[in-house]
Formats: C-alpha cells, structure tokens, sequence
C-alpha cells in the first residue's frame, strides 16, 4: 500500500494525482472520483495545516458484495480535534476558512471514520465505492 | 510552485489554468492578478477552468475572492469552462461561489463581458 508524505503544498497534489490513478483504476464513474479526489485534497489539506503534517495510505479495496472502491487513511501527529462534533458542522472553521473542508469531505465519500482526541493526533478513513 | 500565466487581450486579461493546482498557486495567482488589474486598468477577467479536475473549499474560496477583488478594481470576473464532474461535487461540498458569474466557454464569457460594459 503507498504511503504518501503530507509535508507541503506539492504533496497534497501528488496525494490528489495518487486517488484519481486509484479510483480510475477500481472503475468509479467520473465524478465518483471528482468527488472523493476533492475529499482527499480537503483531508490532506487538514493534516498539512493543522495537524502539521502527516501522511496519506490509498488502497484499492472490495466490499463483501463485491464492489471495488478506494480506501484512504490520512494521519497527522497534531494537536488533534477537541470536539469532533462541532468541527464537522458546516460552516465551523478553526482558522480563516469557509468550515466546508471536513463536513464537505464527510459528505463526498460514502464511508467516514474520523479518531481524534486534544493532544493526540488525528486519523480520517475515507472510502468511495464503485455503484 | 508553478505560476498561472495572465494574458491581456484589449480591456479583458485572460486566465487558463493548466496545472494541477496547489494552494500557493492560487493564491499567486490572486496576488498576480490584482496587480495586472491596477496596472492594466482592464475591466473583465476570465478565468477558464476547462483544465481544473478538481474545485475544492480553498480553491473555490479563493476563487470568489477573485471575484471581489476585481470588482475594487472595477472589473468583472467569469469563471468560464467548469467541468459537469466539478459541477456537481463543488454543489454537493457546499460552495456557491457566491459573486463570481460563470459562463459556459470563454466565447460566451467574452460576451457576457462586452456585453455588460
């Protein structure tokens, strides 16, 4: 499984370049992989500016039923979310953004798992899967 | 970082985003455009997305700040060209972009300009 360095700007398009070549590959429609590479561009953005970097791991994964889809497990060492529940209402945004990322993200892919807590870094599991 | 090149054609600069683009580029990008605005004095900007695979939050934000920006230089910006997949996936994130007036292609976004002038 590629495990892709989140260190600058120029990783999070080289994390983008990695989900589409993954997702094309696993057969998700055109704008499937719109949807979950503009997911992974707002999750590696996250982990680049406040978890102050970390790293992304894209696999090609296949559900029980047989679909295939993309999973993506991105990780930071940050400060990690005090309250994930207010952090994914849209709208909420921590510095100078619109609060669209992380709530946006949720809403692009199909499956969403985020672990956090205050001082302890964060892990968000994104999965698309194919129809 | 790569650098979205700006071309001035009469009272219109023409913007064609060919790169895979990362945030500093676009944030160049608006510093470079304001500047061409001051010194050209030049009334619309088209920005041409037929390129862009992906509009996410920040892109999208920094995009209606173009937006705003040109039109304290009274000028008026069209975002021309957004592929169907961006369409959709920029609608279901949540942005508007809210201010910037779109057109289909750089033709009808030159009307759309000439025509508002």
């Amino acid at each position: 499984m590629p495990e892709l360095p989140i260190q600058s700007g120029d990783d999070v398009v080289r994390v983008r370049q990695q989900v589409r070549v993954l997702a094309a590959e696993s057969g998700l429609s055109l704008v499937d992989q719109t949807k979950l590479v503009t997911a992974a561009s707002e999750l590696a953005r996250n982990a680049l500016v406040h978890g102050g970097g970390g790293l992304a791991r894209v696999e090609v994964v296949r559900s029980d039923s047989g679909k295939n889809g993309v999973r993506i497990d991105f990780v930071d060492e940050g400060p990690g979310i005090p309250d994930i529940d207010l952090a994914l209402t849209d709208g909420w945004t921590s510095g100078g953004g619109l609060g669209l990322g992380l709530s946006g993200a949720r809403r692009l892919v199909d499956e969403f798992e985020l672990t956090s807590k205050a001082g302890g870094g964060t892990s968000v599991v994104v999965t698309k899967w194919s129809r | 970082m790569e650098r979205v090149p700006i071309l001035k054609i009469g009272p219109t600069l023409f913007v064609s985003i060919q790169i895979d683009l990362q945030d500093e580029s676009v944030v160049r990008l608006q510093e470079d455009l304001a500047d061409e605005l001051a010194r050209t004095g030049a009334k619309g900007v088209i920005i041409d997305i037929t390129a862009v695979e992906i509009v996410d939050s920040f892109i999208g934000r920094m995009l209606t700040m173009i937006g705003s920006i040109s039109r304290l230089f009274d000028a008026e910006t069209v975002l021309v060209g957004m592929r169907p997949a961006v369409a959709i996936t920029l609608t279901e994130l949540g942005l508007s972009l809210r201010g910037v007036r779109t057109a289909l292609n750089a033709e009808k976004g030159l009307a759309l300009l000439t025509g508002s002038s």
